[in-house]
Order: C-alpha cells, then structure tokens, then sequence
C-alpha cells in the first residue's frame, strides 16, 4: 500500500488502483451498520439503561477520538483527559457565564480543545520514544489539573463547579432524570462525528497519515508534509475528546475536577486497547465491553470487582483477541514499523 | 538548606530503588510493566506484616521483602509475562493493567483498605547532626541503603558474568541463544531481581509515602517520570533522574511552595523537550 | 429569571414523571441508596461506613413503622460523575426512598440538584465542606463540617495563650475551609498566623512543609489533612523533632482516625486534635456501640465516619417513625429536622434552618491505655453549631 506513494505521480494504472482501494475502504461494511442498528435499537429498547448507556456512549467517544491519533496516526499519549476535561470545563462555564443552550457550549467545548491540540501538538513531534510522548502528554493533562484545582475562582476547585443548568435540547427537548434526551444526544452527536472521523480516515489524508504511522522517515521522505499533518489530526482527535467532555457536563449537569484526572486518561487507554486500536470502532466496542463489565462486577461486589475485572482483561489480553477481531494485522504492521525502526 | 537538600537526596534515592526494576524490565528487556507498583506493595505489605504481625525487627525484613516480591515476580514472570515479551506496547500496558487491579483488589480483600503503618527502631527515629547540620537518621540509612544498592547493582550488570549475558541476549537474543545461554532464565531472574527491589522500595518507602491497596497507581507516576526522564538505556540516567526530580520536589516545595505540584511536571516536561531519549540517550 | 422558570419547569417534570412510578406506599419496602467509595484511595471511608449501617439495621431491625429497610450499596470509586449517575439509576430503576453516604464533597455537589429534583432526601454521612447542606434543601448531615470542628481548636489554641500559629492544609476544599476558619477565628481572638501553607493532595513527602514550620518557630502548627496521610504527617513531625523544640501540634480530629491510630505508635502522642466522635468517647451510648463494631468487624475500630454512616440510618429511621412511613420526600426532610437523639459521639440535634447536625466538639489528646492507644477527650464545647453558615 505504501509503495502507491513511492513516486510523486504515480502512473494511471496504479492511480486507479489507489482510487479502488479508497473506494472500497470508504464502503460501509454491514458490521457497521449493524453496529448502528443495534445502537440505535438500545435506545428504544433499553428505556432502563440510558444513563448507563450514556456513560458509555461519551467513553467510547472519548477512546474513538484516542484511536485517531493512536490507531491512525500512530502517536501514544497518556494526556488525552486534558482535552476532554478542558471540553467539560468549558460547556460547563458556558451554561453558566455565557448561555445554557446545549450546542453552543458543545461548539466551544470544541474549539476551546481543538486549540489547546494545536498548542501542544508540536510536543508530540520530538524526535522521541513512546514512552516520552506518553510522559510529556500526561505531564501536560497533570499541569491543567493542577491549574484547575488552583483557579478555584473559576473551576470551584476540589469542591467542583456548581450551578451547571442546560436549556432543552433545541429547545424542545428536557434533560429528564431518567437521561432518556440524554442518551438521544450523546448517541446523535457521536454518530455524527464518527460519520466524520470515518471521512477522515479514509480520505486520501487519513491513508497518508497510515504512511506516517508506519514509517515517518520514509513518508516524509515521499513528500508527505508529516508535522502538519499530524498536528491537524491531533488537534481534530483533540476537539472530539473536548466534545466527550461536554456531553458528559451537559448530561450530568456538574463538573469536578476528576474530569481531568490521571485515570480519565488511563482508562479511556485501557479501553481502546481493550476494543482494539486502528479501525474506528475498537473505542466504542471497549466502552461498551468495559463498562457494562463494571457494572456487572460492582452490582456483584462493590468492594473487590476490580478484581474480577482485572482478570477479565487479562484473560481476554493473554487468548482470545487476536482470534475475534481483525486486530493482527495492524498489530503486525506495528511490529514490523518497530522492527524497521 | 542543607537539611533540604539532604532530604531530597533521601527522596530521589528511594524514588531510584523502586524505580531501578522498571529501568530495567523496560530499557533492557523493552517490557511495558505497568504492574512495577504492585510488586513495590508486596514488598511493603511483607514488611509491615512481619513487623506488625510476627514482631520481626525492621532490619529483618528487609531481605524478606526482597525474596518475596522476588519469587512471585519470577513466579509471574515464567507463567505470565514472558507470553506477553512479543507483544505490542499497548498490549502490555493493558495487561500490566489488570494485573495492578487485580493486586490492589486482592491487597483490599486481604489485609484491608485502611493504611499500613510500621513503627521503625528506634535509633532510626529522630536525627542527628554534623556540623550544625540536622539529619534525619532514617534519612542518613536510606541513603546509605540506596547507594550500596545502585552501586552493587551497577557492579551486578557491568562486572558479573550474569551481566555480560544479559546484555548478550538484550542485543540479540537468537545469536545469545546460540552461544548456549539460556536467555528465558536471565530474563526470568533479571525480572526477579527488578520486583525485588521494587518490594525492597516498597517497604523502604512505608515510613515516608504510606502504604495501601492504590499503592501500586500512587507510585506509578513518579516511577515512571524517573525512568523516562533518565532514559532507559544505562542506570546512571534513572539514578540522575531520581536525584534531580526528588531535590528538585523537596526543594521547589520549600522555596516556592506556590508552585505546588506543578513544578515537578514542570521540570519533567522541560527535560524531556531537552533531551527526549532522556538524560543518557542510547549510545547507538 | 428564565433560568428559574427553567428549573421550575425541570422540577415540575421530574415529579410528574416520578408520579408515574409505582406508588411508594405502605408495605412497600422502603429503599436507602448507599453511594460510597468502596475502591480507591477513599475505601476505608466507605468500608467503615457500610459496616455501621449495616450495624445500625441489624441492631434495630430491618423495618419501620410497617416498611422494610433494604440497603443497596454502590462503589462510586469517588469520582462525581459515577456518584451522579449511580444516583440518578437509584431514584429512577431502584425507586430508592432515600440516598445516603457520600465520601467527598464533590460527590455529594454533585448528586445535590438531583435531590432537589426528585425531592429525594438524602443524608450525608461523610462530607465535610460547609456549604454541602446549602446545595440543596433535600441535603440532611450526619457527619460534621470542618468550620464546625477547627473554629473550637481556635478558641481553643487562643484562649491558652498561644501567640503564633503556623497552618498546614492538604490543597482541597476542606483543607482550604479549615485554613480559613483557622485563620479568621485566631485572628479574632488576637492570635497571629504568620504563615499558611498548601500541602498537594498527592504528595508523598512532608519534609520541605516541615521544615518551613520549623523555620517559623511558631507555638503551635495547625494541620489538616486527610485521614491516612496523618500518620506520616506526625512521623516525620516528630523524626525532624519539631515536637521536642516546643511546637505544639493541633489538627482537625481525621489526622488521630481511629480506625488506623494503633498503629501509628508513638509519634501519634504528640497530637492535640479537636473532632465531634472518639471511640474513647465515655458513655454508655458508645461502649455498646464500640463494642456491637467490634463484633461485627473484628480487627476494625469504628471513626468518626462510622459513627456518621450509624447516626445517618438513625435519621432515616426517625423520620420514617415520624411520618409514619410514608416516604415523601418533603415530608421525610420535614421530620428530620429537628431530630434530636443521644448518639455514641454525644447528644446531636438537626439544625431545623440549616439540616445541619449541632453536636459537641471535643478536644483530646492521644494517650496510651493497655496496648492501645485512644484519642481522649479533656475538654467539650457543647452544641456547636456549624459557623459556617
């Protein structure tokens, strides 16, 4: 696939290969659409489930947005909470300050992360091990924590920030408490972004960015612009994560500091890398596989389920996933990136 | 001023111990262990049982809460993580995640969510002085402790046979192989060695960071802030890297105490724009 | 003014399509929702307070005025959006009649306008920052507020003729709320606090606080923290010898936690803490209810968390008695306040205005007994209202 690039104009035969093979990966497969069917059917379904399925909803948002720069580009980052809190603290001090009107406190949510991507993208450009992206991106996310918990003025601090009240859904619409509009939002908004980070991803861009992912040096060296372009799909995977977090303000009306906290970023990690990385779908299938495990474990036992859930992801880690899903290949494509390296 | 700086040397050199087995499981055997914590709380828990349990003196335990965390790292190490060496990253940080939640449900379940608290000797309590200087005793053994630690390891990997093969079969494990080394066995004691000394960190550090089932995640942070700003290819980077971030933690706190929690993100992040193969880069 | 007509119309919402659930009417049982930490670095709070309850059910019977008492307990691991959520699938799947627990105060902020919402009394057992009780008129506490406590150590500190003090606070709300308090009620009374210092939440190592302490050469430090870094907070006050140089050491009551103070030896002794509950407390209200804990949870010493988690089901129980099980929720807050009864800490009372608990503040000091040690009290400030407010 990367040999289409060798040359800056490739003949036509190969031209029209390119263009099939785009053609056939923008296709909708029909997991995909059951995948939506089946999402789609919970709402109508599950009426006794939708705060549940909410939360679930906005994780696997926030681990989609992850994929983009892990599964995509190839980038590891341990900070990606500092952008899905930076999204929840926004859409909540817009309810408050600005206007409660639901979408313009996504919009700026939005924004507000977008920027703060581009700002700490060139970061993420060092020439530099895995491990010292993830510690300079968590060190990142850590100082906004931090911030947060200083500007108490603004954030309400450790206390939390109250007083966080959102109009109805285009006006029609309650936030009721059985998170009915809840879920109906979360569900709409995040088909929606998926629509477009699919776009992405099979766009000519999205197959240059696979290129940079599997060997920078000879992308770049195919005329691949590689900074640009992996700080304008950081800074797009950032302004998903900012919209994550302000569905999850706008759902729960509140925002804590927790929202910026270590774990935020660890386990939207450990859910991707649950559902799998690179094709799109791995976050929101490890949201749903994680946290309906979670739910499960702590209805049995509040105190020890992380024990059970430990187990489970080890077991599924150790067998099974590489039989269920179509992960061995991008997981071969990897080792052998990092063997070449 | 010199009592600070003594504090933070103390600091960084239990920072390193506990951080040294991760240096090693990850620049030398390129594992992700995330689960480097849980074997610094078994150490920990071992201490503070023998202690509190069975009366042992501290001294006592120490080479207790090496063996044990030892033995089940290898235990660990031959059943578990040597399925996971060919793996990717990811798959490792997610594996070495459960196991930390595993360890810290099971630490719960057994022995309790509230803190563990030993009580030291006393002629390790209180401190002393030289030349106007008060020093904590605990403090002085630490780093007594710890520097015969980093030195004997030192020696262990440069000096040793055991060393020379394991360096042999880190550059290339097919050619170490057939020279006739039995490259599962090092690995399997080289991760001994590691979660032993974790444990010995772990047991170390109760007097000064606590002891409880989130152990394995309060640590984590710092362990690995250590290890990526000293970089993983040599111990001297992770033992620079210790000093510095523990004196700088210490003293930043001290002088500038405004700036909180910040600074040691602060320096992290600056080091690492500096220098991102960390303080020592790869000779290669 | 719209955002009012809002919140009104939000109200009117939630009841109307809370009046479509199943009538909570006699004979039903009557459902408490207990929204604890079980995991993570607040477990022990959780721990201690699930296994009062559970105590205060087994030793009054699981039913009142014709309900039965069912006790769902959930681990919100504290952070505020599961706290939120697990509150949120309580009111509506579980149809619960009250929520209690709460660790943190951004837990229990957090739930606050749901109460308001679904008119759901709910009792906090453990949150400590002032203006929790004020986030919803539905809120009811068990436990203390940190104003409540730290504004007696004040008086206290000044009216012994301490000239200096120096704060120590973990960087947090209630740390922050007692800094605060300390500050303005010894300033008040003439005292002088020449530095204050912030402690981060995270932060393993007190030395370089110590040591500014010591530079200051107050007469006394007055330290908050949570419960569970204390102890290393003491140690290493006590290895740097600050305790031997004449400073004395005040503290909120969480820093000498009963539940862990066996343990932290010796050290512990140079403590002077003031709180509303010590296991050592002397009646026969405490002895019986020590005693039942220890019983039913051999190796644990109930805290003050565990008396808040057995005073807070004694308020659901009361109210229900009082309305004679019915489970409005308005009704049940109505028949709260006011409630006044002898619990192990000392006699309580519900502040009718505030839904706040009035108790006694005690000063002690740890001293050892047998192999034990014990926080003992010397000195009490009857009915003390939280200051706060």
């Amino acid at each position: 696939m990367t040999d289409t690039f060798l040359s800056a104009t490739p003949p036509a035969p190969i031209r029209q290969r390119a263009a099939r093979d785009l053609t056939r990966r923008a296709r909708w497969k029909p997991a995909e659409i059951l995948f939506w069917l089946c999402a789609a059917a919970s709402f109508f379904l599950l009426p006794d489930q939708h705060l549940l399925l909410s939360e679930i909803v906005i994780l696997g948002l926030f681990a989609l947005s992850l994929d983009l720069i892990i599964g995509y580009a190839g980038v590891v980052t341990l900070g990606h909470g500092a952008f899905f809190g930076l999204g929840a603290y926004v859409a909540g001090l817009t309810s408050i300050h600005l206007t409660a009107e639901p979408l313009t406190g996504l919009a700026l949510a939005a924004l507000a992360a977008a920027a703060l991507g581009l700002a700490t993208g060139p970061l993420l450009l060092l020439r530099a091990s895995d491990l010292t992206r993830l510690m300079v991106t968590l060190g990142v996310a850590m100082l906004l924590y931090e911030a947060a918990n200083k500007a108490s003025w603004l954030t309400g601090g450790a206390d939390g920030l109250q007083g966080v009240m959102i109009d109805p859904l285009l006006g029609r619409f309650e936030f009721d408490l059985f998170g009915t509009t809840a879920y109906g939002y979360c569900l709409i908004v995040t088909f929606v972004l998926t629509l477009i980070a699919r776009r992405i991803v099979t766009s000519p861009y999205g197959l240059s960015l696979r290129a940079i992912r599997d060997n920078a040096l000879r992308a770049r060296s195919m005329g691949i612009p590689v900074g640009p372009r992996l700080l304008a799909i950081y800074a797009f995977s950032a302004l998903i994560a900012g919209i994550a977090g302000a569905l999850l303000t706008q759902t729960t009306m509140f925002v804590s500091l927790d929202v910026l906290a270590f774990h935020r970023s660890a386990d939207v990690l450990l859910v991707l890398v649950l559902g799998g990385v690179g094709y799109l779908y791995g976050g929101l299938i490890g949201a749903v596989a994680f946290k309906l495990l979670q739910d499960w474990f702590s209805a049995l036992t509040p105190q020890y389920w992380m024990f059970w859930m430990g187990l489970v992801l080890l077991v599924v880690v150790l067998i099974g996933r590489d039989r269920i899903q179509t992960l061995p290949r991008t997981l071969m494509r990897r080792l052998h990136a990092e063997g070449r390296a | 001023m010199l009592t600070i700086l003594i504090d933070g040397i103390a600091y960084g050199m239990l920072l390193f111990v506990m951080a040294s087995g991760l240096a090693v499981t990850l620049g030398l055997m390129n594992f992700v262990n995330l689960a480097h914590g849980a074997f610094a709380m078994i150490g920990g828990y071992v201490t503070a049982l023998t202690m509190n349990r069975m009366g042992l003196p501290f001294l006592a335990t120490l080479p207790l809460a090496f063996l044990v965390p030892a033995l089940v790292g290898m235990l660990a190490e031959r059943t578990l993580y040597a399925r996971m060496y060919r793996r990717s990253h990811l798959e490792q940080v997610l594996f070495s995640i459960a196991l930390v939640f595993m360890a810290m449900a099971a630490a719960d379940w057994l022995l309790g969510s509230s803190q563990m608290l030993i009580t030291l000797p006393g002629w390790l309590q209180g401190r002393f002085e030289i030349a106007g200087i008060a020093i904590g005793r605990y403090r002085a053994f630490l780093i007594l402790v710890c520097a015969a630690l980093v030195i004997g390891l030192q020696l262990l990997l440069s000096r040793t046979r055991f060393g020379a093969r394991l360096r042999a079969a880190v550059d290339d494990q097919r050619a170490a192989r057939g020279l006739g080394i039995n490259v599962g066995g090092i690995f399997a004691l080289t991760f001994a060695t590691g979660s032993g000394l974790a444990g010995l960190g772990g047991a170390l550090g109760i007097e000064i960071m606590g002891l409880d089932p989130t152990f394995p995640l309060k640590i984590l942070v710092y362990v690995l802030i250590v290890v990526t700003i000293g970089g993983t290819a040599t111990l001297t980077g992770p033992f620079l890297a210790a000093l510095i971030i523990g004196t700088a933690d210490v003293a930043g706190k001290y002088y500038i105490p405004e700036l909180g929690a910040f600074l040691i993100y602060l320096l992290m992040i600056v080091l690492l724009i500096l220098r991102p193969q960390g303080l020592i880069a790869p000779a290669r | 003014m719209q955002r009012r007509n809002l919140l009104l119309g939000a109200v009117l919402a939630a009841s109307t399509a809370l009046a479509g659930l199943p009538a909570l009417a006699e004979g039903t049982p009557f459902k408490v929702g207990l929204i604890l930490p079980m995991t993570g670095p607040f477990a022990s709070t959780g721990r201690q307070i699930e296994a009062a309850a559970r105590l205060y059910v087994a030793e009054h019977g699981d039913e009142v005025a014709g309900r039965k008492i069912e006790l769902i307990v959930k681990d919100d691991a504290s952070v505020a959006d599961s706290t939120k959520r697990l509150a949120q699938e309580l009111i509506v799947r579980d149809k619960v009649g009250a929520l209690a627990g709460f660790g943190l105060t951004p837990l229990a902020m957090a739930t606050a306008p749901l109460s308001t919402r679904a008119k759901m009394p709910t009792v906090v057992m453990a949150a400590a920052t002032s203006s929790v009780t004020e986030s919803s008129p539905y809120v009811v506490r068990t436990s203390y507020t940190t104003p409540q406590v730290t504004s007696k150590i004040a008086e206290w500190a000044a009216k012994e003729g301490m000239k200096r003090v120096v704060t120590v606070v973990s960087d947090y709300g209630p740390g922050i709320d007692a800094e605060k308090t300390f500050v303005a009620t010894f300033g008040a009374a003439g005292g002088e606090v020449p530095e204050t210092l912030r402690l981060p939440l995270q932060n393993p190592d007190f030395s370089p606080f110590l040591q500014k302490v010591a530079d200051a050469k107050p007469d006394a430090v007055f330290v908050f923290v949570p419960s569970g870094v204390g102890a290393q907070f003491m140690k290493q006050f006590v290895e740097r010898g600050l305790d031997k140089s004449g400073i004395k050491l005040l503290a909120d009551g969480g820093i000498t936690d009963d539940d862990i103070l066996n343990g932290m030896g010796d050290p512990a002794l140079a403590a002077i803490t003031g709180f509303h509950y010590s296991a050592a407390h002397d009646s026969p209200a405490n002895k019986a209810f020590v005693e039942a804990f220890q019983k039913a949870n051999p190796g644990m010493r109930p805290n003050f968390m565990a008396v808040g988690g057995y005073d807070g089901m004694h308020a659901i129980y009361a109210a229900l008695e009082k309305t004679g099980g019915d489970s409005d929720g308005d009704k049940v807050i109505a028949a709260m306040k006011g409630l006044s009864w002898e619990s192990p800490r000392g006699p309580v009372s519900i502040d009718p205005e505030t839904r706040d608990i009035v108790q006694n503040v005690y000063l002690r000091r740890v001293e050892r007994q047998g192999d034990q040690l014990w926080n003992v009290e010397f000195e009490t400030f009857e009915a003390v209202k939280d200051p706060g407010k």
